[in-house]
């Protein structure tokens, strides 16, 4: 089926390459972390799709779930806290032919990183972001996040929280982005086909993952998920419809949903970049082929 | 006209009004400096009359237009002479829009310059050919009946300037910069706006389809820099530019680039700080800040060239450094250098020859190193998308395989070992790069009573003052560093070691650059002389400290 919003396959020659799977290094997040069905539904999507290995780069910050480029076999990048949606701009634009994939916590992605989320949405650069959401900072041993509920009691918030959290999907919404889905690490088969249809969707694929902190945050855990959460699909919405989008987007509480709020088409950063149109900037040719013409200007 | 020229731009942090002018100086000689002192001042207002009345010298010419402000012979130096040039007048011949008047006013200065009309005329074409027929006409008209008016009005200008040769390339260091860095096979700059590096921005995006770079205006500095940082680790050679508020937001990542040993090219166009400062005037006052920039330590260069010609080998040496060593490359100047306009003759800008592929690392049945021990320190680099060598790069502190040490393995002594050694690795780096980068130049003989220090755009007008000494009998000499960081401490101290008296000569309130000198190679220079006005220097205030400690401390 012809969908100029979804990418081509990469064209491969010779034998088949190696797709991504698990790398030589285990996981070193807490028992029972959200965080391994997220890699989990990374990997199964990836495998899905079967996009070899050195063809995918992965990004992260820094925080517990930006660990996760070491626990697979792609090329990855761990960058500094907050920074990786600009590293995975850089290097889609350097090379559009690499499948890239943001992931980090949302105190990376919400907090010191938010400008770079919104400005990659409204860009719509074609790379998915997967955030692992807990609402707690974790590595910093459990302080409270941008997405933290009101009233939460951490160790920086001892009296409660005492500001709104940022919902992600809606920030999303109103950012641009053209793939918003909203998945849940206790469901890894659910979330796996989120991310696979993220890295089809040619642009920008947000989904923000509830990604329980058993250690740090004793609200937001599984159960508290698995009593809320609800799919769209099985719920009668369109992803094609940008206000249904939003009423769900505003829906917290007793009924949470995960799945596709919103999908749409537009041309990519990548598209409207005239460079680029040329091939993969990394492999085009470099240098300036004729300096006397240029040092003409200069007369 | 062949003749070499330096023009300064001068302004304030406004967009319209405020006092704004611009200092041509023009000679058959080199120079390097806006030079002290006016032979002829087209005066647009009374303000820029009072501001400059006392630049000007002997037998020169103030021109103005009565119609716009009166200015009597009592109100200018002895010697000085003005000659009033109707240019609204002349104007009004052809429009009622009064920004003609300049066409005029261009014309009676270009006459008492000594540049032919149709010199300026053809500048005139240039500059409007793209527009409709009748503004180059009217252009045209009022600047041969400005300078036909000073030729009937005025008599001969004893300091105008001759016809010398073919037309030089006149560039600024930011021009040059930009256009060294594609020839050096930049593909990608991100930059978020900033006085004074903005323009390098502006020409890199002018040239972005036909050079093949891509231009990223990036929300802040922290993206500028980590997009190029992304890029450079695609296999993209990458630049990022600003000032130092900017860089200042870049100096977390410059040492993410330089713990998971990411090529980059960061320049950093001084001005005068601290915080906003005055954005639009100069200062050498980073130095300490780019030395210093990020937590713990790694291998960075510091280049600093001092012209335009050099600001553009400048780049193409940057990225070949950045590439050679894995690491960070700053390139140092200011609003001085990257605003003013200086004349290059096209065999000074030579090509570097072909951009060597960064697809070199090969695939050999064993697991891939990305960060393996060498003698160099430098590790044979893969790209995202070659078969068989992913890796993932750190931030952390890692093995030769990339992995972190940094969590459960922190505190293990194998562990703590290997982060020994693998901060060795890299620090060994610089002992290389220090190799590496230009030597300090020596210019003028090789012994001088006094020996002057100096970096970056100061060492034009050190270089324009040596010459006004001479000239008064006075032998001087120069040392300059095209790489201020990291030192090739012997040869330096080499190099120093035959000195006599030295004047230090930086624009900065502290001598970062006589500290780092001390610091290095224990040299501690005789005298210095700072400045810290926002202003550049001037040569007859070099001159004249030079003559200060040469009379007092005749050895």
């Amino acid at each position: 089926m012809a969908d100029s919003s979804v990418r081509a396959p990469p064209v491969t020659t010779g034998p088949a390459l190696p797709v991504v799977g698990k790398s030589e290094i285990r996981p070193t997040w807490c028992p029972g972390c959200g965080d391994f069905g997220v890699v989990a539904g990374v990997e199964m999507a990836l495998k899905k799709l079967g996009i070899p290995s050195h063809e995918v780069v992965i990004v992260s910050g820094i925080g517990c779930s930006s660990n996760l480029p070491h626990f697979l076999s792609s090329y990855g990048f761990h960058g500094i806290h907050g920074r990786a949606v600009p590293v995975a701009e850089g290097i889609r634009w350097a090379n559009h032919g690499l499948t890239v994939i943001g992931t980090g916590g949302d105190g990376d992605g919400f907090g010191i990183g938010v400008g770079h989320f919104v400005h990659a949405m409204r860009r719509n650069v074609d790379l998915t972001y997967v955030t692992m959401d807990n609402q707690i900072y974790g590595l910093t041993t459990g302080q409270a996040s941008p997405t933290s509920t009101m009233g939460h009691k951490t160790k920086s918030t001892p009296e409660g929280v005492i500001e709104m959290p940022i919902d992600p999907v809606a920030l999303a919404l109103a950012s641009g982005a053209t793939y918003i889905a909203r998945g849940f690490s206790g469901d890894v088969k659910h979330l796996a086909e989120l991310v696979a249809n993220g890295i089809r969707h040619k642009g920008f694929a947000f989904v923000d993952v509830l990604s329980p902190c058993v250690t740090y945050n004793k609200i937001n855990t599984f159960d508290f998920f698995r009593q809320r959460v609800y799919k769209l699909e099985s719920s009668g919405h369109d992803p094609a419809d940008k206000v249904a989008a939003w009423q769900r987007a505003l829906e917290w509480g007793d009924k949470i949903p995960i799945g596709l709020f919103y999908r749409t088409e537009r041309p990519t950063y990548e598209d409207l970049e005239e460079v680029l149109h040329a091939g993969p900037l990394a492999r085009q040719p470099a240098g300036v082929a004729d300096l006397g013409k240029v040092l003409d200007e200069f007369v | 006209m062949g003749l070499h020229v330096f023009g300064m731009n001068a302004y304030q942090s406004v967009i319209r009004g405020g006092h704004v002018w611009f200092q041509a100086r023009a000679a058959d000689r080199r120079v390097y400096s806006q030079g002290d002192g006016a032979d002829l001042l087209y005066a647009l207002d009374r303000q820029t009359v009072d501001v400059h009345v006392h630049d000007l010298r002997p037998g020169s010419t103030v021109v103005h237009d009565p119609e716009k402000f009166p200015l009597d012979a009592k109100d200018l130096p002895a010697g000085v002479r003005s000659l009033a040039v109707p240019t609204l007048e002349i104007a009004r011949k052809y429009t009622t829009q009064s920004i003609l008047q300049n066409a005029v006013g261009l014309g009676a200065t270009s006459f008492l310059a000594g540049i032919p009309l149709d010199v300026i005329q053809g500048v005139l074409a240039d500059s409007f050919g793209k527009k409709k027929g009748e503004v180059v006409d009217w252009n045209l008209g009022a600047s041969a009946d400005g300078y036909r008016f000073a030729e009937s009005h005025a008599g001969a200008n004893e300091h105008a300037v001759s016809r010398r040769g073919p037309p030089k390339l006149l560039m600024n260091a930011n021009q040059a910069i930009a256009l060294g860095a594609a020839a050096g096979g930049c593909k990608f700059l991100a930059q978020y706006p900033m006085t004074p590096a903005s323009s390098i921005m502006h020409w890199m995006a002018a040239h972005s389809s036909a050079l093949g770079v891509v231009v990223k205006q990036a929300e802040d500095e922290l993206a500028s820099i980590n997009m190029a940082i992304g890029a450079s680790y695609a296999g993209v050679r990458s630049m990022t530019a600003t000032s130092g508020g900017g860089f200042s937001l870049m100096v977390e990542a410059m040492g993410m680039a330089g713990m998971t040993e990411t090529p980059v090219v960061i320049v950093e166009s001084q001005r005068a700080g601290p915080s906003t400062g005055v954005p639009t005037k100069t200062e050498q006052g980073d130095l300490n800040l780019m030395l210093g920039a990020g937590q713990g330590e790694f291998p960075r260069a510091i280049l600093a060239p001092s012209h335009p010609k050099e600001a553009y080998a400048a780049a193409i040496e940057a990225f070949r450094l950045a590439e050679a060593w894995q690491t960070p490359v700053l390139i140092a100047v200011d609003l001085h250098l990257s605003e003013s306009f200086q004349t290059v003759d096209r065999d000074e800008l030579s090509s570097p020859g072909p951009i060597p592929s960064l697809f070199t690392v090969e695939p050999n049945g064993h697991s891939y190193l990305r960060y393996q021990y060498t003698d160099s320190g430098v590790s044979p680099r893969a790209i995202p998308g070659q078969p068989g060598l992913q890796f993932v790069a750190g931030s952390d502190e890692h093995d030769e395989r990339g992995h972190l040490v940094s969590d459960i393995r922190a505190g293990i002594p194998k562990w703590v070992s290997e982060r020994q050694r693998m901060m060795e690795k890299r620090m060994h780096k610089l002992a290389g790069l220090a190799r590496d980068v230009a030597p300090p130049v020596l210019e003028g003989p090789t012994d001088a009573p006094l020996t002057f220090l100096s970096w970056g755009s100061s060492v034009g007008a050190v270089r324009d003052a040596m010459a006004e000494l001479s000239r008064g009998g006075t032998v001087s000499n120069l040392i300059w560093f095209p790489a201020v960081y990291p030192m090739a401490v012997e040869a330096v101290s080499a190099l120093l070691g035959r000195t006599r008296r030295t004047l230090l000569v930086e624009a900065n309130f502290s001598g970062q650059f006589g500290r780092l000198l001390r610091a290095e190679t224990g040299f501690v220079p005789t005298d210095r002389l700072a400045k810290y006005d926002g202003e550049p220097f001037y040569p007859h205030e070099i001159v004249a400290k030079a003559l200060e400690v040469s009379s007092h401390g005749r050895q």
